[in-house]
């Protein structure tokens, strides 16, 4: 690849699921999930990824993993097509991009202690012996700050937070170089989110890990990203560093978005103009023609549903895909 | 104080659960002036939901019992009532709305059934005159064609159409008291703003008192003129909205807000989070209930739970500590 630095490169990615009708479950039609994403993540950098519920932002970080096969699109991954490899070649790719989820109280088997859990990734790829294994155990758990006697303990003895840890201390024992985090702090109480921030904060500079942050708490993927990319409906529409991103947004729809998230700040809160989308999100087995945003958007024209805005670089590493983004430049 | 709508006193509610007695709300007293709205913020588990619904009679007993204290409403206990006498006020004078609009609505009936049943059981309207109130109702909270709309089921309506209609239900027999426990926490940003700005306009037209129940510090700022931050079934601050958010005072309410990334913040400092997790109370705290996680706990912290004393106009604090300063108060 021309750009060492860069560990992954996702280009025009897309999953559909199938919808199948009838007895002899003929397909009707597809969900388009994720309907061609582009983007690259350096080494050691975070990529947020947000947007609402149903936008494709889950389904693009598995599709990169290959948890889902992509319908179509490449994945390069540290100079590999992980696309065009199977079996035991992306077995073996496995070892280097790990992830952690949403939901600690699902993702963690409640028949296994914490030993197992975090154990489990280096037996099965047999990189270490038992004793190694539990030694590798206890440092884990050291280094995702829970003690590591903890490790005889079962799932349910433990917090929401301290879960997450242990779904940390998992996806870390192969010593992976990527992580898709997926939603990893919604589901914990506001004082434990900043806790579980903090701590992949701190892993990332020591292990020098590349974050694929996907959330839909927009100020916390200020907080923790260096870029951030937004998804509307399978699409990204809008792609820049952090801080171009959040003070000017030239997607309406990131602008819609950053609009709508509440400041804990009464005085700003009294004065600040939101822009109300009208409606909901389209379904994505029937996406509108177009721009998909276009039925929502409160400045769409005629144009809008003829043709699909071209993502393109808009500013120096600021991307969009909307036909009047200049306006706001 | 006989200007108050709602006044609650020494409110105390606990759970039989099989490892023991939960202390969910441990003394908790405010009170809610005529058409005022007041956010109550903290994390689960700290007793805010439970204090709403041991007002509202809705405890399921056993295995919860309000074991102590009153609630006035328009000078009657509502604690102090029937099952028979409470159904007169909830729903009539007592709007609710709560966090899950799928499973708050009965899925096997229409919506127009289920909004005109308030109306026929407390106004005593005709079935006729229900059904064209009901149309008026969902054209109040932005429905379209809400006439054709009654016949159909909740599974036809997305997430913010069923809070919508659930506000709308709340608000059939125009009460004097709406209280909405999380009611946008399960909605996307763009919808959650539809939401707030909807239930803000239906405020200014029809005047009702809200009690606006969230984790969410950032929804209340915008909304609340007074908010109230419990812990471990403690109000342990109670201020006016620009107060709080100015001039913090409860080591508990700094933390939360530190450890708040703001979508208006560049930077990349570390959050401070609050270490250690929320209590269990399975047993009632004799100390502070956040000593064990508060870095200026002093030995007073550990012997005597601080009562809630004003430290500035229209500002209570439950804390020994003077934060500013790091010595008792």
């Amino acid at each position: 690849m021309a750009d060492n630095n860069v560990l992954l490169r996702v280009d025009n990615l897309v999953k559909h699921f199938p919808i199948m009708r009838g007895l002899l479950q003929k397909q009707v039609g597809a969900v388009r999930a994720v309907d061609g994403v582009s983007f690259e993540l350096k080494r050691g950098e975070t990529l947020g990824l947000v947007g609402e519920s149903g936008c494709g932002k889950s389904t693009t970080g598995r599709a990169v993993l290959q948890l889902y096969r992509p319908t179509s699109g490449n994945v390069h991954f540290d100079g590999t097509d992980l696309t065009a490899i199977k079996g035991e070649e992306l077995r073996a790719m496995r070892r280097k991009m790990q992830m952690i989820f949403q939901d600690p109280y699902a993702s963690l088997n409640p028949r296994m202690t914490v030993g197992e859990i975090i154990r489990e990734p280096l037996i099965v790829h047999k990189v270490a012996t038992e004793a190694e294994a539990n030694e590798r155990v206890k440092q884990l758990l050291e280094l995702v700050k829970l003690n590591p006697s903890f490790s005889t303990r079962y799932p349910h003895e433990f917090s929401g937070g301290q879960r997450q840890r242990i779904g940390i201390a998992r996806a870390l024992a192969l010593q992976p170089s990527f992580i898709v985090c997926d939603e990893p702090i919604s589901a914990l109480d506001v004082s434990i989110q900043a806790q579980v921030v903090n701590l992949l904060e701190e892993l990332q500079n020591e292990f020098n890990l590349t974050y694929l942050f996907i959330a839909h708490d927009l100020s916390m993927v200020r907080h923790i990203s260096d870029r951030v990319a937004v998804m509307y409906l399978g699409v990204i529409v809008e792609l820049s560093t952090r801080d171009e991103l959040y003070e000017h947004p030239l997607h309406p729809y990131s602008q819609a978005l950053l609009s709508a998230v509440p400041i804990p700040d009464p005085v700003i809160e009294k004065t600040r103009q939101r822009i109300i989308l009208t409606g909901d999100v389209p379904s994505p087995a029937n996406p509108p023609s177009g721009c998909r945003f276009r039925t929502r958007c409160p400045i769409a024209e005629a144009k809008c549903a003829e043709s699909r805005p071209e993502f393109r670089e808009i500013k120096p590493g600021h991307f969009v895909a909307c036909f009047f983004a200049d306006r706001y430049l | 104080m006989p200007d108050l709508l709602l006044d609650v006193k020494g409110l105390e509610t606990t759970f039989k659960t099989p490892d023991g007695i939960v202390h969910a709300v441990n003394g908790v007293s405010f009170g809610l002036k005529e058409g005022e709205t007041l956010g109550v913020v903290g994390e689960s588990g700290c007793g805010k939901s439970v204090t709403m619904l041991s007002v509202l009679g809705l405890i399921p007993s056993p295995p919860g019992k309000v074991k102590e204290g009153t609630a006035h409403f328009f000078g009657r206990d509502l604690l102090k009532m029937t099952s028979a006498e409470i159904r007169q006020i909830r729903g009539a004078q007592i709007g609710m709305v709560f966090q899950d609009p799928m499973t708050s609505l009965n899925p096997v009936l229409t919506i127009g059934r289920q909004l005109e049943e308030p109306l026929v059981v407390h106004l005593g309207m005709t079935r006729a005159q229900a059904r064209n109130r009901a149309a008026e109702l969902l054209a109040m909270v932005g429905i379209p064609n809400a006439k054709d709309r009654l016949s159909d089921y909740p599974h036809q309506f997305s997430g913010g159409m069923r809070q919508r209609v659930m506000i709308s239900m709340a608000l059939a027999c125009s009460p004097q008291l709406l209280i909405a426990d999380e009611p946008t926490t399960a909605l996307d940003v763009t919808i959650q703003a539809q939401i707030t700005d909807l239930v803000k306009r239906l405020r200014s037209e029809l005047g009702m008192a809200i009690i606006w129940i969230t984790h969410d510090l950032g929804v209340v700022a915008g909304f609340a003129q007074r908010v109230i931050v419990m812990y471990g079934g403690f109000i342990i601050e109670d201020s006016i909205v620009n107060e709080l958010y100015v001039n913090p005072t409860h080591p508990y309410t700094i933390g939360l807000l530190g450890s708040l990334p703001r979508v208006d913040a560049s930077g990349h400092e570390t959050l401070t989070s609050i270490e250690g997790s929320p209590p269990l109370l399975y047993e009632k705290p004799t100390h502070c209930p956040f000593a064990p996680r508060c870095k200026w706990a002093m030995e007073r912290c550990w012997k005597e739970n601080p009562p809630l004393e004003t430290v500035a106009p229209d500002h209570r604090v439950a804390c020994w500590v003077d934060v500013k300063t790091g010595r008792a108060r």
